[in-house]
C-alpha cells in the first residue's frame, strides 16, 4: 500500500488542500445563492478555456512565477522573505528610473538594461533585512514587511512629485515610458508579452543556482543548519544577506515586467502598492510553498494560481458575486494550502516509513 | 535458591515496522545485579519500560514475588516496589533532597512538615551511605551527589527492584566505585537490582547474571565467571571484536597545535577554560579526559573558532592566532569531528554525498567556475564509502537515514580524508554501536601513524586511556595534569578528574 502511494506522497496533501478550500467556496458561494457548478465552470473556462484565457492567465501568472522563484531561494536559506511587495516596488522604481533616464536606448539593449535594472531595485530592498538579519540578528519577518511599506509610501511619495505625468494632477502615475522599454508582444495573436520568457529563464536560473551551484549548496547548507554549515567553514551571515539580495532581485524583476508589461505602460501607484503589485509578493510565497520550494514547480502552481486570478473575474460576471467573495476564495486556497504543509511533512514521512517509529535507544 | 523476584517470560513489544523486543525472557532473583547488555536499539530500554508499566507488551508476562502481575502504568510499578534511576534525573533543581522526596511521594505530599522525611532521609543515607544532606539544593549538587538523591528517593520507598539505565555514564571513576559498593549494600539487603551499561569492564566487576540483547533478542545469558569481554562483545555484535588497541611505539615530532593560556567564557559567560596550555606534536594522540562539562567542550569550540577567544592564543602549523574563525583555522590545516555529530557534523537532509564534500564543495574539482560537477562529487564520494566502509544504499541517501556510526563515519571520512594535519576529535564513539567503534578506533591509529597531529576529546576513559600517548586531565576549566600514558593509572587519573591534584 505504501509503495503504491509513495510517489504522490508530495502531491497528495497540497492537492486535497485545494480541493478542501474549493468545498468551502461551496458553501460560500450557496450563501451568496450562486450555483457553485455554474460559478466554478466558468471559473475554468475563464482560466484555461481558450487561447486568449490561456494567456491571460499566463500574464496574471508571470509575478507570482518572478517572486515564488525568489521565495524558494529565501526559504531554501532558512530566511523568511515577506518582503516581495516591497521589492517588487523598489524594482519597479528604479527600472523606471533607467527608463525615464535613457528613453533613446535602442529596445534591444534597453529591455534587459531595466529588467537588470529592476533585479538590482529589489535585490537592494532584499539584502537590508537580510544584512540586519545576519549581523545584528533583526528578525527579517518584521523588517521585511515593515520594508513593504517603507517601499509603499516611497513610490508614493516619488508619483506625488517628482515622476508624476505632466499635466495628471492627483493622479499617481508616471508618464507614458519609453516604448523602447515596452516589453515585446509574443507572436501568436494574444497579450501575451515577453515577460513570460523572463520569468522562465529565472525560474531555470534559480533551479540552476539552488542544485546546481556552489553557491546553492552553501545556501541549502545554511538553510538546512547553520550549525554544520558554520563548522564546516562556510560563511553565515554572507549566505544570509546573499539569499535575501537574491530573492528581492527576483521581486525586483517583477517589478519590471509590470511596469513595462503593462498596458498602459507606466509606473501607476493610484490605488496603493497592492493595485500595482497584484499582490503577487504575498501569493507568490504560497505559489512557491506550493511548488515544494523548487523554482520549476513553482512556475506550475504560479500559473494554476493565475489561473485562480484570472478565472475569478469571470465567476464573479457568470454567478453575479462580489468582487470581495472572488478575493475571499483565493484567500480561503492560500489558508489551505499553507497550513497543509506542516501535515504534508507527516505524511512524506509516513511514505518513507518514519512516522511513529519509537526508539529502541 | 531463592525464588526468582522478578519474572519477565517470552516478552515480545511490536512497533510499526520494528520488532523492538522479541521472546525476551529476564528473571531476577532477590539479592542480584542482573545486567542487561545491549548495543544502542538492541531492545534494553522498551525492555525496562515494559518492565516500568511505560509501555505493554503484545506478548508475554510478567511475575512479581511469584505471582502474575499486569503493570499498567509507573504507578503500579512503585506500588509493588520497583524503582527505576533514569539517565536523565527527575529531580527538581530548584528545591531540596527532602523537598524532592516529599514530591515523590504522592499524595502523602507534605512540603509543610519536611522533620520526619528529613529524619528518614538521614536514617536512610546512614544505612547505605549516600551521604546526601536533605537540606541541599539540586543545583547546587554535583553530578554524582544527584543521582545519590534520586537513589535514596527510590529507597524511601522502599523500593524492592531497582532498574539503573546506564548509571555511569555521568560519573568520575571514584563515584563508580561508591556507587558500586552501595549497589552491593542494596543487594546484600535482598534487592534486586537491574543494571544497565556498555562498559564492558563495569559489567564484569559488578554483575551477578548478565543477559545479552541484540536486534531485540536475547542473545545470550552469562555469568562474569563464565566469560569475557571479549566473548561479551561478540554476543552484542554478533561477530568476533578485537577490544584491545596497541599503540605503536613512535617519535612525535614537531609541535602542530599549540594552545597558549587560553580562557573561554561558556554559555553562561562565566569562564569554562581557564589558563589552558597544551601542545601537540606530529604523530601524537593527547587524550582530554575529564567529567562531562569541566571544559572540554568550549575549548574545542574555542579552537574550532566557533567559540569566542577571551584571551590567550592558539597556533596551528605554527600560524598563531587569538580570532580563530571555523574557515580560517581549517585553512590552516585543522579538521573537526564535532561531538554533536546531528548539529555539527552534518546535515541530516543532504545527501551523503553532499555531506562528504560539506568542506571542500567550493574547491576544484568539485565546483568549476561556481558550478558543482556532480560527476566529481559522486566520484569522490563512492570512493570515501567504500574507504570507510559507510553503510548506505547509495551515496544519494539522506543522511538523517543512517545509522549513529555510520553518520560518525561520515564525518571522519570527510575530515579526515583532507590534507589536515591537525585533527580535533570531539567524543568520536559516543552513541556509536562497539563494531562502528572499533572501526573508529582503527581509523584514529591510522591517522596517527601518517603523522597527524589529533587531539581526542572523549568522557570513555577507558577510550582515551588505550589510545593516547599522552592524557591531559582537566577539571572545572583548567588543567590539572598532563601524564604520559605509560604513567597513568586509572586510580590517578580518577583523582585528578575530581580535582584532587
Amino acid at each position: 500500500m505504501r509503495w503504491l502511494l509513495r510517489p504522490f506522497a508530495g502531491l497528495a496533501v497540497p492537492a486535497a488542500a485545494v480541493i478542501a478550500a474549493l468545498l468551502v467556496g461551496v458553501v460560500l458561494l450557496g450563501v451568496f445563492g450562486a450555483n457553485p457548478i455554474t460559478g466554478y465552470r466558468a471559473l475554468f473556462t475563464g482560466a484555461f478555456g481558450g487561447p486568449d484565457e490561456l494567456a491571460a492567465t499566463a500574464l496574471k501568472s508571470i509575478p507570482l512565477m518572478l517572486v515564488g522563484v525568489g521565495i524558494c531561494i529565501a526559504f531554501r536559506t532558512g530566511v523568511i522573505n515577506i518582503g516581495g511587495e516591497g521589492q517588487i516596488i523598489m524594482g519597479a522604481i528604479l527600472a523606471t528610473l533607467v527608463a525615464i533616464a535613457l528613453p533613446d536606448v535602442p529596445r534591444p539593449i534597453l529591455v534587459p538594461l531595466v529588467m537588470i535594472a529592476g533585479g538590482i531595485g529589489g535585490g537592494i530592498w532584499g539584502a537590508i533585512p537580510g544584512a540586519l538579519k545576519a549581523y545584528s540578528g533583526v528578525n527579517e519577518i518584521l523588517s521585511t514587511i515593515m520594508m513593504n511599506i517603507i517601499a509603499g509610501f516611497f513610490m508614493s511619495f516619488l508619483l506625488e512629485d517628482w515622476l508624476i505625468a505632466p499635466g495628471a494632477i492627483k493622479i499617481q502615475q508616471t508618464k507614458r515610458l519609453t516604448p523602447n522599454a515596452d516589453l515585446p508582444i509574443l507572436p501568436g495573436g494574444t497579450r501575451l508579452h515577453l515577460g513570460i520568457v523572463v520569468a522562465l529563464i529565472v525560474a531555470i536560473l534559480g533551479y540552476l543556482l539552488l542544485f546546481r551551484s556552489g553557491l546553492g549548496l552553501r545556501l541549502r547548507a545554511v538553510g538546512h543548519n547553520q550549525h554544520a554549515s558554520r563548522a564546516a567553514g562556510m560563511k553565515v551571515e554572507l549566505s544570509i544577506t546573499q539569499a535575501l539580495a537574491l530573492s528581492g532581485a527576483c521581486a525586483g524583476i517583477a517589478g519590471a515586467v509590470l511596469v513595462f508589461g503593462s498596458e498602459s505602460h507606466r509606473l501607476i501607484g493610484e490605488g496603493g502598492p497592492l493595485a500595482f503589485t497584484q499582490s503577487a509578493g504575498f501569493n507568490g510565497i504560497v505559489t512557491a510553498l506550493f511548488g515544494g520550494l523548487h523554482p520549476l514547480f513553482t512556475v506550475l502552481s504560479s500559473y494554476l494560481f493565475g489561473g485562480m486570478l484570472s478565472g475569478g473575474i469571470s465567476l464573479q460576471r457568470a454567478v453575479q458575486v462580489p468582487q470581495a467573495l472572488v478575493i475571499a476564495l483565493n484567500g480561503v486556497v492560500v489558508v489551505f494550502v499553507v497550513s497543509s504543509l506542516l501535515l504534508q511533512n507527516r505524511v512524506r514521512r509516513w511514505a518513507e516509513g518514519e512516522v511513529q517509529m519509537e526508539d529502541r535507544a | 535458591m531463592q525464588p526468582p523476584m522478578l519474572e519477565m517470560r517470552n516478552i515480545t513489544k511490536r512497533f510499526p515496522g520494528v520488532v523492538a523486543n522479541e521472546g525476551v525472557d529476564l528473571t531476577v532473583l532477590p539479592g542480584q545485579v542482573h545486567t542487561l547488555l545491549g548495543e544502542n536499539g538492541a531492545g534494553k530500554s522498551t525492555l525496562v519500560k515494559i518492565l516500568y508499566g511505560l509501555y505493554q507488551p503484545d506478548e508475554g508476562n510478567i511475575s512479581f514475588d511469584g505471582s502474575p502481575i499486569n503493570i499498567d502504568s509507573p504507578a503500579t510499578a512503585i506500588g509493588i516496589g520497583i524503582g527505576m534511576i533514569h539517565q536523565h534525573f527527575m529531580l527538581v533543581d530548584t528545591l531540596t533532597v527532602a523537598e524532592n522526596v516529599a514530591l515523590g511521594l504522592g499524595k502523602q505530599l507534605s512540603l509543610t512538615n519536611l522533620k520526619p522525611i528529613r529524619q528518614r532521609i538521614e536514617e536512610v543515607s546512614e544505612e547505605f551511605g549516600l551521604r546526601v544532606n536533605p537540606d541541599a539544593y539540586i543545583w547546587q549538587m554535583a553530578v554524582g551527589e544527584r543521582q545519590r538523591a534520586e537513589i535514596l528517593k527510590a529507597l524511601y520507598r522502599n523500593v524492592r527492584l531497582l532498574v539503573l539505565d546506564e548509571p555511569t555514564a555521568v560519573l568520575t571513576p571514584p563515584e563508580v566505585t561508591d556507587l558500586f559498593v552501595t549497589l552491593k549494600q542494596l543487594t546484600a539487603d535482598g534487592r534486586g537490582l537491574v543494571f544497565i551499561s556498555h562498559k564492558l569492564n563495569e559489567v564484569m566487576e559488578i554483575s551477578d547474571e548478565i543477559t545479552v540483547l541484540r536486534d531485540g533478542k536475547v542473545s545470550g545469558h552469562t555469568r562474569p565467571a563464565e566469560c569475557t569481554r571479549e566473548s561479551l562483545a561478540t554476543l552484542m555484535v554478533g561477530r568476533p571484536v578485537e577490544l584491545t588497541r596497541t599503540l605503536e611505539a613512535q617519535t612525535p615530532g614537531t609541535p602542530k597545535l599549540e594552545v597558549h593560556s587560553l580562557a573561554v567564557r561558556g554559555d553562561r559567560g562565566k569562564l569554562a577554560v581557564e589558563d589552558v596550555s597544551l601542545q601537540v606534536h606530529a604523530g601524537e594522540i593527547v587524550g582530554i579526559v575529564g567529567v562531562s562539562g569541566n571544559g572540554q567542550r568550549e575549548l574545542a569550540e574555542a579552537i574550532m573558532g566557533l567559540r569566542e577567544i577571551e584571551s590567550g592564543e592558539i597556533a596551528i602549523n605554527s600560524q598563531q592566532t587569538s580570532t580563530p574563525t571555523p574557515k580560517q583555522v581549517r585553512q590552516m590545516g585543522l579538521a573537526y569531528v564535532p561531538e554533536e555529530r546531528m548539529k555539527y557534523g552534518s546535515i541530516g537532509d543532504f545527501t551523503v554525498a553532499e555531506n562528504l564534500v560539506l568542506t571542500d564543495y567550493n574547491r576544484p574539482p568539485y565546483v568549476r567556475r561556481g558550478v558543482l560537477s556532480l560527476s566529481a562529487i559522486e566520484q569522490r564520494s563512492k570512493q570515501l564509502v567504500d574507504d570507510y566502509s559507510i553503510r548506505t544504499p547509495n551515496t544519494q541517501t539522506l543522511t538523517r537515514k543512517l545509522s549513529g556510526g555510520n553518520i560518525q563515519k561520515v564525518v571522519l571520512a570527510r575530515e579526515f580524508s583532507g590534507d589536515a594535519e591537525v585533527l580535533l576529535v570531539a567524543q568520536p564513539t559516543r552513541g556509536v554501536d562497539i563494531g562502528a567503534a572499533e572501526y573508529i578506533h582503527q581509523q584514529l591509529l591510522t591517522q596517527r601513524k601518517q603523522g597527524k597531529a589529533i587531539l581526542l576529546i572523549s568522557e570513555d576513559l577507558d577510550e582515551v586511556m588505550a589510545l593516547s600517548d599522552r592524557l591531559v586531565v582537566m577539571y572545572e576549566g583548567a588543567i590539572m595534569g598532563q601524564i604520559p600514558k605509560q604513567e597513568a593509572t586509572t586510580e590517578q587519573i580518577g583523582l585528578l578528574m575530581s580535582g584532587v591534584s
